[in-house]
C-alpha cells in the first residue's frame, strides 16, 4: 500500500485531496496549506479535518463563549474552562470535578451504544482530571411520548445509560426526562459525571519534559467512528478492503471499569506528569492537545499502537474513536512501574512515542514520516467564525401569542381533572420506569437520588461533608426567550440544589442547539450564553466548563434552544439534607416560599392541555433565587424543616403531588387568590416547605429578615390530596394517574 | 464502654472477613463497609492470588466480574482465589455470595441452581421486602420469618433450578430468603437466596450491604447478615477454646 509521506507531499503539491468530503471548506484547506507551507499529507489532512470540525474546535461557538471567561474570579474555582473538566474546592482539602456532555446524534442512530458511549466518554473526562468518578446523571429529551420513533429510541437510550453506568459501579443520582415534538428525530442524550480528588491530586492534559514517554493504554484501536478516514482510504488509495465502516462506537464498560481502577492506582503512585483521554478525534486530539499544552513537541511511532484490525490505514488509526483508551505522559524511570500496574489490571499498554522540544508533532508509520505539524495549529488554531445571527422573524408573533386566550378550568371538578391530566403526562409523571433501570446504591454514599430534587452524595464518611447536584433546562422557555430561558435553567438547577439545604457553588453547561449556519439559531445561542453568564454573575457562580452541541435538528427544523445547566452545591453535613416528601414528622404544617404570579407562557399546562407554546416565559428574578437559597440553607442547618421541594414544571400542582406521594401521606391545602393560578402557574423562585409549628415559626422570622415571601398553605395528614375549591383526590387515584404513564407507553415492568 | 463491652468489641474486631475483588467487582467497598459497621475487620482479597490471608469467612461481592462475559459469574468461578475458596468452603469456611457473588457460587457448584436474565429483561433496582427463612451462619441474628427491606438490583437475578432440585431445596429448608410482595425478576418460587446444607455457604440476590446505614439505605436491616457471621464465628471460637 502506498503511504502518503511528508516528503511525497512536498514533491506533489498539486495532488488533489478530498478536503470537502472531510468537511473542510476551501479556505480552511488553504489555511492548512499555508500553515505547513505545502499540501498536507493525507494523515495530516485527517487530523486537521477532525480537529477543526465543529465538534472539536468550537469554531462557531468560541466567540460567543467569551462572556463565561469574563465572569469574576471565584475562590472556589481551581481549574476552569479549557481542561477536560472544571474543578472546584468543596472544603477540607477535597476538590470536585463535574461536567456534562452530549451524545445526541449517535444515540439517535444507535440508541443503546450511543447512550452507553456517552456515559463512557464523560466518565473518562472526569477520570482524566485525576478524580475518582463518583456518580452520573442523565438529562434526556425525546420526541412526543406516543410517537413510534420515541418507542424505538427511549428504551435503548435508557438501557444504554444503565448498562454502561451500572457496569462501571457508578450510581445514577438524577437526571431529566422531557418529551417535546421538537426532539422527534433528534433526541438529546446528555450525561453528567462528577468525581472527587484531593487538592494535590489534580492532573492536567499536558506533555511536559523532553524524553518522557507517551503511553497509550486501555482498549486496542479499531476501525470505529472513522467515517471520514474511510473517504481518504477509498479515494486516496486503491486498496481492496471494505471502505464502509461503522461510524457508531461500541462501548465496553468492563474495560472502562478496569481503566478507572488502573488509572487511580497509577495516580496514587504518582507515575504520570500528564494525561488525556481519547474522545472525539482519538489520537489526533490527544497527541496534539498534550503536545501543545506541554513542552511543545512529540514524536509518535504509529506502528506501536495496539490494533484490533491490522488492515487499518495510518489515517484511520489517527482518527479512530475507539472507546476506553487513555494517553499518559510518563517519566522514563517510571515507565516500568506504570506498565506493572497496567498488567495487574490486565489493561493493555504500549509506549508509542516521546516528548521533545522540537515544537513539532511528528508521526512515523512503517518507517516513513507521515505527519510533521506544529501541534498547536491542529489543537487550538482552528478557524473561528463570527456567524451571522438575527432574531428569528417569528419571535415577535410567538411572544404575542400569549396563553391568556386559552380556556381555564374553574369548577372544583375541572380543577381536579386538570391536575390529574397534568401529572399523568409523561413530562410530569413518575419516572420510576426509567430510574429503576439504574443502580443508585453502589458505592454506598448516595444520600439522595431520583425522584428527589437533587442528587446528594456523601464525600467523607467521618466529617459527613457532601455535595448536591442537579441538572435542568427548559427548551420551551428558551424558545420563547432564549435569554430568560437560559437564566431560568440556571435558576432551576440552583434552586433544586438549594432545596436540599446545600449551598450552590458552581455550574457546568451542556448547550444543545440547532444549526449554527442558521442566523436565528446563532441568535438563540448568543442570547442563551448571555443569559447564563448574567445569571452566574448575579448568583456569584463560576462556569467551570461545558459542552456545545450544534446541528440538533430534523431536516430544516431546529430543536428548541436547550441549554442544560448542572449546578453543584456543598453540604457541610449531609445528614441535615432536606427531602421532598411529606409525612416524616407528626403535626407537619406546609408553607409556600416565593411569589406566585399568573405566568403560563411555555408552561406545562399550556403545552399539555392546549398544545400551546407562546407568550413570555416566567420572570427570572435571580436575586430572589439567591435569597430563597439562603433561607433554605439556614433552615436546613438549623433543622427547622421536615421537607422542602422545588416548584417548577407543572407548578404547585406537580410539587404537591410528588410531595404527598413520596411517603403516601396526604395534605389539606388552602390556597390564596385564584386557585388555577396558584396551582398551575410556573413562577420561578418558589419552594414548598414543611415543618413543625416551631420550625415554621422560626423559618418565618428568617424569611422576613431575608425578604422571602412566605405563605402558610396547609397541613399534612390523611389519605387524600384535599385542596380547597378542588374536588379531593384519594392518594390511590393520584398514584395511579402518576405512576401508570410511562409503563403504559414503554411496557409494563411487572414480571409475568 | 464497660470492660466486657470492650472485650466484645475487641473480639469482634479480631474477626477477619475477606472481601474478594474480581476485575469488575463493584460492591466490594460496600461489603467491606458493612463488615466494619458490624464491628468486624474487612480484609481485601485479590482474585489473582491463592492467598486467603487467614480470614474467618469470605464475601463475594456484587458487580460484573469479568464483564459478565460468557455468563454472569462463570469466569470468576475459575479464578485463582476461587480455587482456594472452594476448597476452604468444602472444609467449612463460611461464604456469602451477594448478587454477582451468588452467581459465582452457583457457577462454582457450591450452590444449586442458576441465575438467569430477569423475566422482564430489564435491569431493575428497587427496595425489596424479603422474608428470611433459613437459619444459617449468616442469618442467625434474624428472627425466623423476619421480614426485612433491602435493595435488589440486577439484570440477571431470576433464580431457576430443575424441579427435583427445587423440591429438595424446599424440603431441606435451604431457601435462605424469599421475595415478599412483587417478585422483582421472575425467580422460581420467589426465591431470593439459598443456602448449602451446612448453613455456611449462602447466596443472596438482593444487597444487604446497601442497607446498613439509615443515611444511605432504605433501612439498616441488612446489617443482620454481617453481625450474624461475626457472632457465629465468635461462637465457634468459644466452643473450640472452651
Amino acid at each position: 500500500m502506498k503511504i502518503d509521506t511528508v516528503e511525497a507531499a512536498g514533491r506533489t503539491p498539486d495532488q488533489e485531496q478530498p478536503h470537502a468530503a472531510l468537511g473542510l471548506r476551501g479556505d480552511e484547506y488553504q489555511r492548512i496549506r499555508d500553515i505547513l507551507d505545502r499540501r498536507p499529507t493525507s494523515a495530516e489532512l485527517a487530523m486537521y479535518s477532525v480537529m477543526w470540525s465543529e465538534h472539536c474546535s468550537y469554531k462557531s461557538s468560541k466567540v460567543h463563549l467569551r462572556p463565561f471567561g469574563d465572569l469574576p474570579s471565584s475562590e472556589r474555582l481551581m481549574v476552569g474552562i479549557g481542561e477536560n473538566a472544571g474543578v472546584v474546592d468543596i472544603g477540607d482539602g477535597y476538590a470536585v470535578t463535574f461536567k456534562a456532555e452530549s451524545h445526541n446524534h449517535p444515540s439517535y442512530v444507535e440508541p443503546y451504544q450511543g447512550a452507553a458511549t456517552g456515559v463512557g466518554g464523560i466518565v473518562r473526562d472526569i477520570l482524566t482530571m485525576g478524580a475518582r468518578p463518583l456518580a452520573v446523571m442523565d438529562p434526556l429529551r425525546f420526541g412526543p411520548p406516543e410517537a413510534a420513533d420515541t418507542a424505538r429510541v427511549l428504551p435503548g437510550v435508557v438501557a444504554g445509560v444503565g448498562g454502561y453506568g451500572n457496569c462501571l459501579g457508578l450510581p445514577n443520582i438524577g437526571g431529566e426526562l422531557v418529551f417535546d415534538g421538537c426532539y422527534a428525530g433528534n433526541p438529546l442524550v446528555n450525561v453528567l459525571c462528577v468525581g472527587v480528588m484531593r487538592h494535590e491530586d489534580i492532573k492536567l492534559a499536558r506533555a511536559p519534559g523532553p524524553g518522557n514517554a507517551v503511553i497509550i493504554f486501555g482498549s486496542r484501536t479499531g476501525p470505529d467512528g472513522i467515517g471520514g478516514a474511510s473517504i481518504l482510504a477509498s479515494e486516496t488509495f486503491e486498496d481492496q478492503k471494505p471502505t464502509k465502516r461503522p461510524s457508531v462506537q461500541v462501548g465496553d464498560p468492563f474495560t472502562e471499569k478496569l481503566l478507572i481502577e488502573c488509572c487511580l492506582e497509577i495516580f496514587a503512585a504518582d507515575l504520570v506528569v500528564g494525561i488525556q483521554d481519547f474522545g472525539a478525534a482519538g489520537l489526533s486530539c490527544a497527541t496534539t492537545e498534550l503536545a501543545s499544552a506541554g513542552t511543545g513537541g512529540m514524536h509518535v511511532v504509529l506502528d506501536e499502537v495496539p490494533l484490533r484490525d491490522q488492515t487499518m490505514t495510518c489515517e484511520e488509526i489517527l482518527m479512530s474513536e475507539s472507546q476506553e483508551r487513555m494517553c499518559a505522559i510518563v517519566e522514563p524511570d517510571k515507565v516500568d512501574g506504570f506498565l506493572a500496574i497496567c498488567a495487574k489490571w490486565e489493561v493493555r499498554a504500549a509506549v508509542i512515542g516521546t516528548v521533545n522540544d522540537s515544537g513539532r508533532l511528528t508521526v512515523e508509520w512503517r518507517g516513513e514520516q507521515i505527519v510533521d505539524v506544529p501541534p498547536r495549529t491542529v489543537a487550538h488554531d482552528g478557524p473561528v467564525y463570527e456567524r451571522p445571527l438575527s432574531r428569528p422573524d417569528d419571535q415577535d408573533a410567538l411572544q404575542a401569542d400569549t396563553p391568556d386566550r386559552l380556556s381555564r378550568p374553574s369548577s372544583a371538578d375541572e380543577l381536579r381533572d386538570t391536575l390529574l391530566g397534568l401529572i399523568a403526562h409523561p413530562n410530569l409523571a413518575d419516572k420510576t420506569w426509567v430510574t429503576e433501570q439504574y443502580d443508585s446504591y453502589v458505592r454506598g454514599n448516595t444520600v439522595l437520588s431520583q425522584p428527589e430534587d437533587a442528587g446528594v452524595l456523601r464525600i467523607d464518611e467521618q466529617t459527613h461533608r457532601g455535595i448536591a447536584l442537579s441538572t435542568d433546562g427548559n427548551g420551551r422557555y428558551g424558545r420563547l426567550d432564549p435569554y430568560v430561558g437560559a437564566q431560568l435553567a440556571v435558576a432551576e438547577a440552583y434552586r433544586n440544589v438549594a432545596v436540599t439545604g446545600a449551598t450552590p457553588i458552581a455550574i457546568t453547561d451542556c448547550l444543545n442547539f440547532g444549526s449554527p449556519e442558521e442566523p436565528g439559531v446563532m441568535w438563540q445561542f448568543a442570547e442563551s450564553i448571555r443569559g447564563i453568564a448574567d445569571a452566574c454573575r448575579e448568583l456569584g457562580l463560576p462556569v467551570t466548563g461545558g459542552n456545545v452541541s450544534f446541528y440538533n435538528q430534523t431536516g430544516d427544523v431546529a430543536i428548541h434552544p436547550t441549554p442544560v445547566i448542572g449546578v453543584l452545591g456543598v453540604l457541610d453535613d449531609v445528614r441535615l439534607r432536606l427531602r421532598q416528601g411529606l409525612g416524616r414528622a407528626a403535626g407537619e404544617q406546609i408553607a409556600l416560599l416565593g411569589t406566585t404570579r399568573a405566568e403560563f407562557g411555555g408552561s406545562q399546562w399550556a403545552g399539555i392541555m392546549h398544545g400551546h407554546l407562546g407568550g413570555l416565559p416566567p420572570t427570572a428574578d435571580l436575586a430572589a433565587e439567591a435569597r430563597l437559597a439562603g433561607v433554605l440553607a439556614q433552615a436546613a442547618a438549623r433543622q427547622w424543616l421536615t421537607a422542602a421541594h422545588d416548584v417548577s414544571d407543572g407548578g404547585l400542582a406537580a410539587t404537591l403531588t410528588e410531595s404527598v406521594l413520596r411517603y403516601g401521606v396526604g395534605a389539606q391545602i388552602s390556597l390564596p387568590g385564584d386557585r388555577f393560578v396558584a396551582l398551575f402557574s410556573e413562577s420561578a423562585g418558589r419552594a414548598l416547605v414543611a415543618g413543625t409549628a416551631y420550625g415554621l415559626a422560626a423559618l418565618e422570622v428568617a424569611c422576613t429578615e431575608a425578604r422571602v415571601p412566605v405563605t402558610r398553605i396547609g397541613t399534612v395528614g390523611g389519605d387524600e390530596l384535599a385542596i380547597d375549591g378542588v374536588t379531593p383526590i384519594p392518594l390511590a387515584d393520584l398514584r395511579t394517574a402518576w405512576t401508570d404513564a410511562l409503563p403504559r407507553l414503554f411496557g409494563a415492568v411487572t414480571p409475568p | 464502654m464497660t470492660a466486657s463491652a470492650q472485650d466484645v468489641a475487641g473480639d469482634l474486631a479480631d474477626v477477619r472477613i475477606g472481601v474478594v475483588t474480581f476485575p469488575g467487582s463493584l460492591d466490594d467497598g460496600d461489603a467491606a463497609r458493612a463488615v466494619r459497621l458490624a464491628g468486624g475487620s474487612p480484609v481485601a482479597l485479590w482474585h489473582g492470588t491463592h492467598d486467603l490471608e487467614a480470614v474467618d469467612a469470605v464475601i463475594l461481592p456484587g458487580g460484573f466480574s469479568y464483564g459478565d462475559y460468557l455468563r454472569a459469574g462463570a469466569i470468576a468461578s475459575f479464578s485463582p482465589i476461587m480455587r482456594e475458596i472452594i476448597d476452604a468452603a468444602r472444609r467449612g469456611l463460611p461464604v456469602l455470595g451477594i448478587c454477582n457473588g451468588f452467581q459465582v457460587l452457583c457457577e462454582a457448584g457450591l450452590l444449586p441452581g442458576a441465575l438467569t436474565r430477569n423475566a422482564h429483561l430489564h435491569f431493575r433496582n428497587r427496595d425489596q421486602c424479603l422474608r428470611i427463612e433459613a437459619r444459617t451462619a449468616w442469618t442467625g441474628d434474624f428472627e425466623p420469618g423476619a421480614e426485612i427491606v433491602v435493595p435488589v438490583k440486577n439484570g440477571e437475578g431470576r433464580y431457576v433450578a430443575g424441579a427435583e432440585v427445587l423440591a429438595a431445596v424446599e424440603a431441606e429448608g435451604r431457601v435462605l430468603a424469599r421475595y415478599v410482595g412483587a417478585n422483582p425478576n421472575g425467580s422460581s418460587r420467589d426465591i431470593a437466596g439459598v443456602t448449602d446444607s451446612t448453613g455456611r455457604i449462602v447466596g443472596l440476590m438482593p444487597h444487604p450491604e446497601h442497607a446498613v446505614e439509615a443515611l444511605t439505605g432504605p433501612s439498616t436491616d441488612g446489617l443482620g447478615f454481617f453481625t450474624s457471621i461475626l457472632a457465629s464465628i465468635l461462637g465457634a471460637r468459644a466452643v473450640s477454646t472452651g
